[in-house]
């Protein structure tokens, strides 16, 4: 079984994020990038479906500019197989990004995408299913567990009701959630052995694709800040805030 | 703006998280909007009709009986169709962003999600909505007809109920829809507390609770003797103090209830992406620093095992006198 994984370059999640100075964007300056958080279990779910024996092949694929390069090694350190980066400095939307990632579903013919439920940057939550559709194939999101046997996989899904279980034969985009797994450290011997596996360079238009450009993000600001209220001394106070002054019981 | 609101169901009876998106849809489309709701042998139609949609929609199918993305996905298309509609609008939630976003692919037609503010400028949508786990609030210009939104609940708040009930109409289910997808089972539950993401009152508890019994005693007591929902934090949840489904803030749910009371919770970034919408915030901590007072509007500094019992028995006593 050959499993595609996405792995989005994005600000590292622990990074204090601010606006620019123009206000229509994030500052970059001094900033750490990391693999997209959601991504990186669905990499690790990935590496463990191969060392049971359920997967052969890894191929690890981004989408952006020639930086995202270094997060694709970090893929490949952690156990990916081969990456492809398909590079564009343009800013895409979810939709454009489901577009380019159904060519390379079309290319690779895997019987598993897994990818991340959302990117930590712009936290869409909309690229699995729209890929899932383009290509009109089962979708599992939220994933907190999947199990793979004879061709389907069983998945246990994080909803607002509760663990909700479905099955969805292969092939079928599967999106990670948080508690899917807790992704290993990068071993030295795994950036080592990285150096040496294939990555490949492909731009959206040799993929055949014009991304269309029907979202544009055009200011960044600050939410407003809430402020601090009173301390109270006892519980009596307390309770005779929240009724007399708050009148919220 | 005609717009298309989808209504939240589990397949069997419609949810009340529908209703800011019903908000919305007054909001934005005045009168010229339409609900589909999707399921089998639906309870609670009725609750949906007080609203002013011109009609609602009901797909009935067996098939429709459990709410499967790629089952119901076809019949919003089909319904986006027949309703003609700028604009395909639900409240965010884990069903909407599942089914949502594959009925956006299947459209071609892009999405925003989780929208907090709608204009139209220049014949275009102008939406905000936050980024970076709400840290920051990006401004997006979209074009597309029609357009695929969430709305976030405590943004758009409750609908306005008018005179008129809006006509049931049933809505013919495409003959063919994909059935590849096989529901199997669903565990969980607030265990008869209210929904945490609807709920007036919200007692969320941290670490420090040590255990699940010491949890449920005092997060569980306190949250019952208001009536509330219980939520959790990350650091709960992930030392197995609390399930994952009562998880608060950036990686679990978004609340804002009219109290929140956070027990023995420090207020880190990720749990205050969570909840610092919620009208009223109280804070008990022991630690006179931590950053959950810079939130709170009332902040005791105290040791939640003395004063959590000493609350419960003040609030009994204040809700019989």
């Amino acid at each position: 079984m050959k499993i595609v994984v996405t792995v989005k370059r994005v600000p590292d999640p622990y990074a204090k994020i601010s606006p620019n100075a123009e206000g229509t964007d994030i500052a970059q300056e001094g900033l750490q990038w990391a693999v997209n958080p959601f991504d990186e279990i669905a990499l690790e779910e990935a590496i463990r479906l191969k060392e049971a024996g359920k997967a052969t092949e890894i191929v690890a694929v981004s989408i952006g500019d020639e930086a995202s390069q270094e997060q694709l090694r970090t893929a490949l350190a952690m156990g990916a197989d081969r990456a492809i980066l398909v590079q564009t400095t343009e800013r895409l939307e979810p939709l454009s990004i489901a577009h380019i990632l159904a060519r390379i579903y079309q290319r690779e013919q895997p019987q598993l995408v897994l990818m991340g439920k959302q990117a930590i940057d712009t936290d869409d939550n909309q690229v699995g299913q729209m890929l899932a559709a383009l290509l009109d194939l089962p979708q599992a999101t939220f994933a907190s567990k999947i199990t793979i046997e004879n061709g389907t996989a069983t998945i246990q899904r994080e909803t607002d009701a509760g663990i909700e279980t479905i099955r969805v034969p292969l092939p079928a985009i599967i999106t990670a959630d948080l508690r899917l797994n807790e992704p290993r450290y990068v071993a030295l011997t795994g950036i080592i052995r990285a150096r040496s596996k294939p990555l490949e360079v492909l731009t959206p238009a040799e993929l055949g694709i014009t991304p269309q450009a029907r979202v544009r993000l055009v200011a960044v600001e600050r939410p407003p800040a809430r402020q601090a209220g009173k301390r109270v001394q006892d519980v009596k106070e307390l309770v005779r805030l929240l009724k007399e002054e708050a009148r919220v019981i | 703006m005609k717009i298309l609101v989808i209504a939240e169901t589990d397949g069997a009876k419609v949810s009340e998280k529908s209703l800011p998106a019903l908000a919305f849809a007054q909001q934005v489309g005045a009168d010229n909007f339409t609900l589909l709701a999707i399921g089998h042998n639906l309870s609670g139609i009725e609750s949906l009709t007080r609203y002013g949609a011109q009609s609602v929609w009901v797909a009935d199918d067996p098939r429709l009986a459990k709410p499967l993305a790629e089952r119901y996905a076809p019949v919003v298309t089909q319904a986006v169709q027949q309703a003609g509609a700028d604009l395909v609008v639900a409240t965010t939630s884990t069903f909407s962003r599942d089914l949502l976003a594959r009925v956006a692919g299947l459209l071609n037609t892009p999405m925003l999600s989780d929208i907090i503010s709608f204009a139209i400028r220049d014949g275009h949508a102008v939406v905000k909505r936050p980024i970076y786990s709400a840290n920051l609030i990006g401004t997006f210009e979209a074009e597309g007809t029609p357009l695929v939104l969430t709305v976030r609940g405590p943004a758009w708040g409750k609908p306005h109920v008018v005179e008129r009930s809006s006509p049931v109409q049933p809505f013919a289910v495409p003959a063919e829809l994909p059935t590849r997808s096989e529901w199997l089972s669903l565990q969980g539950g607030a265990g008869g507390r209210p929904d945490l993401t609807q709920a007036r009152v919200v007692v969320s508890g941290g670490r420090p609770l040590k255990d699940p019994e010491t949890f449920e005693k005092y997060i569980g007591g306190l949250a019952d003797v208001l009536g509330g929902a219980v939520g959790a934090t990350r650091a709960a949840v992930d030392a197995g103090i609390a399930p994952n489904e009562l998880q608060v803030g950036q990686t679990g749910k978004t609340v804002a209830p009219e109290l929140y009371i956070a027990v023995a919770i420090s207020g880190s970034v990720q749990h205050l992406a969570g909840m610092k919408d919620s009208k009223v915030i109280v804070a008990i901590n022991i630690d006179p620093e931590a950053p959950i007072f810079q939130v709170a509007d009332y902040g005791l500094v105290a040791d939640l095992y003395e004063v959590v019992p000493l609350l419960i028995e003040e609030l009994k006593q204040a809700r019989s006198g």
